[in-house]
């Protein structure tokens, strides 16, 4: 037996997107909240240094200059049109953040304060510009939070701790979905008009990440697994500056406040990689650059990483501002940020690609047509306005801009929509899946798989990629799938916070998501933004000035391309 | 280091009565609690069950109690523990445990709800943002810290005696919507708390002050709230 619902628009996800979206939409429609976590765990909490908009509170900015950064911090492969809607929509959407009770941090005046991060200029190139608005260190917290609130104000019914397992599809459209609850064990089927995807990153495929454990891409998985595509998968973010060993970030506001990075002998070595802007480049940039440093022999003792020195930033400024991080690197190195300056290493922190969709969050099949009944927002969706490599700052942005314009998007949808009783198929199928892991007796534990395909990940799919390591690690991560699929063992097979059996199902969306990554990572031969190719180390607009496409055709996987909008900046050379 | 584990065990589906079961493992001085409870759990005991997300202390998943203490188990290293015979790790005390470190936290979540968790404004928003000085936001530095972790709720000894008190983090949710100079309602949510299971409950333990894992001067912010309620209602 399966528990039924029946909700007008089900969320999946209850990060900013898809708690910006329910927000939008309740009251006048019947909305529900389903997540794997509880709504204020989510992972959009941890976003530290800030929500870009040209207020101009700091210095005088424009939208089109925000534009123009958005676009050239993605090599070109940003859509015109949607970053258009991004950097005009900003400022609005910090006015209404601010009105629903955000704290952001204040000037004098008692305006909203901005600071500097990368990859954020004026005047389209000249010199770094203050444009994130922030909360301390705790700006994605604070927006959670408050966003939270308005979910409670508004009585939105969440349904916590259930795992999304399926879709319900019938005739191409999409009708509900099959939800697993973690507390009891049940299988739930939810009958919806409309269903938003809104499950995050995936950045858990890589060994080393900032991202949080419950990004594994269930939601993103299981779109691509009913046929639907993936958009520009090879696109994947390494922030410059996690703290090394550990991979948990250190925010670009450390640069923005003026943090400065040094290697073995005390060089800020971003003057020889981004004359311009130096430490507050683009993130593809400086990761690359860091990796340089560390290749040329240049990292701290030879070893595998570099300094971020926030020294001369002095003790009240570090706290008032940057207190979150600093006592990250207190807790987990010993360090006082005020005295020693910070180890630190490319982390994988964020996901240009993921389902694509338009600027009002429907989703896209191959053709291009809209999926009745299906909507995306957030990280697992690809709209796209972070292009090949995301500017700090443009995330939160997205998912309250992005997460607005979908929840109204649903609500006039939604009276053409309708429901269905279907969903029994999918619900036998689930049981079915979890039956069969049960079942088995012996063989491997998700665990040790995982790790595998972590480590393999992070040797060939990351900063830098060859065709030679990205073949191997394609044959390795297909021999984890058949693995997976025939010898993976739970050693519990209970129904209570059965989390060896969740740890299991989100093994399958993560393997299932690093194939994809690594197929359009071997097309792409080019080098752009945070796709680095070292056997094809240019950009190659003739060729390559498209987005990707990566989708299942029956047993097949598939490949395809789609143009970019490119309606204001035609592309030019990247330099900072 | 090898390092002795002593983790509370409960599981409805097959226990009577919850018990405790001892791990060895293999630990860098430098790793977290949670990446050991990860290596039981991965390498040793797959029934094992806990809340984890972050990993660094600012989601609240992980809450826990070890050696007596609430704490994150992810904000805790191994080397906090140097030179103690054994880790104890038992789920957060007053709560209702679903499964070994899982705990009920919905009538937790329904405390903070109940403190209207949201800015009540008015009508009329600006076209762009509201004005508010430097100093009075700063106000709210310390208290929009909290995560929700429920460790504060854990080592307080009313919550353990009287579940009926609004407890340590429901304040703290109270006095950031109190303190906020942008919120039209401060005196009606000063009545909301003023109250033996609200406020007044708080008999300065300092227990929350003490486990916060984001360093809160809980007792004080409450302390702050009986005030204000003195300032604005008796007066």
């Amino acid at each position: 037996m399966a528990i039924r619902h029946k909700h007008d628009v089900v969320i999946v996800g209850s990060g900013l997107a898809g708690l910006r979206a329910a927000v939008e939409a309740a009251g006048r429609c019947d909305v529900a909240l389903v997540s794997k976590v509880f709504p204020t765990r989510s992972h959009s909490g941890a976003a530290q240094g800030g929500i870009a908009a040209s207020l101009g509170n700091e210095e005088p900015d424009s939208w089109e200059w925000h534009m123009f950064d958005t676009v050239k911090g993605g090599d070109y492969l940003t859509d015109q049109d949607a970053a258009e809607v991004l950097a005009r929509d900003a400022p609005r959407a910090i006015y209404e953040l601010e009105h629903m009770g955000v704290p952001f941090n204040r000037n004098p005046d008692g305006t909203i304060a901005q600071r500097a991060f990368g990859g954020h200029t004026r005047n389209f190139g000249e010199a770094p510009v203050k444009r994130a608005c922030y909360a301390a260190d705790r700006t994605g917290r604070v927006i959670l939070d408050t966003l939270y609130g308005q979910s409670v104000q508004k009585g939105i019914r969440v349904y916590p701790e259930l795992s999304v397992m399926d879709l319900v599809v019938t005739d191409g459209a999409v009708r509900g979905v099959v939800a697993y609850e973690w507390a009891t064990g049940e299988l739930h089927l939810f009958h919806a008009k409309a269903v938003l995807v809104a499950t995050g990153g995936f950045g858990k495929v890589f060994k080393t990440t900032s991202n949080c454990f419950a990004n594994t891409g269930d939601g993103a998985h299981m779109v691509f697994r009913h046929g639907f595509p993936l958009q520009d998968m090879e696109f994947i973010q390494f922030h410059p500056t996690g703290i090394y060993g550990l991979g948990v970030l250190i925010s670009e506001a450390a640069r923005g406040e003026g943090g400065i990075l040094r290697n073995r002998d005390g060089e800020r070595f971003m003057e020889r990689y981004a004359p311009t802007i130096k430490d507050l480049a683009a993130r593809d940039v400086v990761s690359r650059a860091i990796m340089s440093e560390v290749r040329e022999g240049r990292g701290i003792g030879g070893r595998d990483f570099v300094h971020l020195d926030l020294t001369h930033l002095g003790k009240d400024r570090l706290e008032e501002r940057l207190s979150d991080i600093s006592s990250f690197v207190r807790i987990y190195l010993g360090i006082d940020p005020a005295t020693q300056p910070i180890p630190v290493q490319p982390t994988c922190h964020y996901m240009m690609g993921g389902i694509p969709t338009d600027v009002d969050g429907r989703v896209l099949d191959a053709a291009g047509n809209p999926v009745p009944g299906l909507y995306a927002a957030g990280e697992c969706a690809c709209v796209s306005v972070h292009g090949a490599n995301r500017l700090g700052c443009n995330s939160l942005l997205d998912l309250v801009v992005f997460g607005r314009r979908t929840g109204r998007r649903i609500l006039e949808d939604v009276s053409d929509l309708s429901f269905t009783e279907a969903g029994g198929e999918a619900l036998e199928a689930c049981r079915e899946r979890i039956g069969r892991l049960k079942e088995r007796r012996s063989g491997e534990r998700a665990a040790r798989l995982r790790q595998r395909m972590q480590q393999e990940m992070m040797e060939h799919c990351g900063v830098y990629r060859t065709a030679r390591g990205l073949e191997k690690a394609l044959g390795l991560i297909r021999g984890l799938q058949e693995e997976c699929r025939t010898r993976l063992v739970l050693d519990y097979k209970g129904d209570r916070y059965n989390t060896d059996l969740m740890e299991a199902l989100e093994l399958e969306s993560l393997l299932g998501l690093a194939e994809v990554m690594l197929l359009a990572a071997q097309k792409r031969t080019e080098s752009r933004g945070a796709h680095y190719r070292e056997d094809f180390p240019e950009r190659d607009d003739a060729a390559w000035l498209c987005h990707s496409l990566v989708y299942r055709d029956g047993d097949r996987v598939r490949y395809a391309t789609r143009p970019v909008s490119i309606t204001r900046f035609q592309p030019k050379p990247r330099v900072y | 280091m090898e390092l002795t584990f002593r983790i509370y065990r409960f599981d409805p589906e097959r226990d009577s009565e919850p018990h405790y079961r001892t791990y060895q493992v293999e630990a860098e001085p430098g790793e977290r609690i949670l990446d050991c409870l990860n290596r039981i759990k991965w390498e040793q005991d797959g029934s094992l069950s806990f809340r984890m997300s972050c990993g660094h202390g600012v989601c609240g998943s992980d809450a826990v109690r070890l050696n007596g203490r609430c704490a994150l188990a992810c904000q805790k290293l191994v080397q906090d523990y140097e030179g103690e015979p054994e880790i104890v790790v038992e789920p957060l005390p007053s709560f209702r445990v679903l499964k070994d470190l899982v705990v009920d936290l919905e009538p937790f979540f329904e405390k903070v709800n109940w403190v209207r968790p949201y800015l009540l404004a008015g009508e009329g928003d600006p076209e762009k943002e509201r004005l508010q000085d430097p100093s009075e936001r700063k106000k709210l530095d310390q208290v929009i810290r909290c995560i929700l972790c429920a460790c504060c709720m854990g080592s307080c000894p009313v919550v353990g005696v009287n579940e009926g008190f609004l407890g340590p983090a429901p304040l703290v949710w109270a006095f950031r919507y109190i303190f906020d100079t942008r919120d039209r309602e401060k005196e009606d949510r000063l009545q909301k708390v003023d109250t033996e299971d609200g406020a007044w409950g708080c008999r300065n333990h300092f227990e929350c002050t003490r486990v916060c894992p984001k360093e809160i001067p809980v007792t004080k912010s409450i302390n702050f709230i009986k005030r204000e309620i003195e300032k604005v209602l008796r007066s």
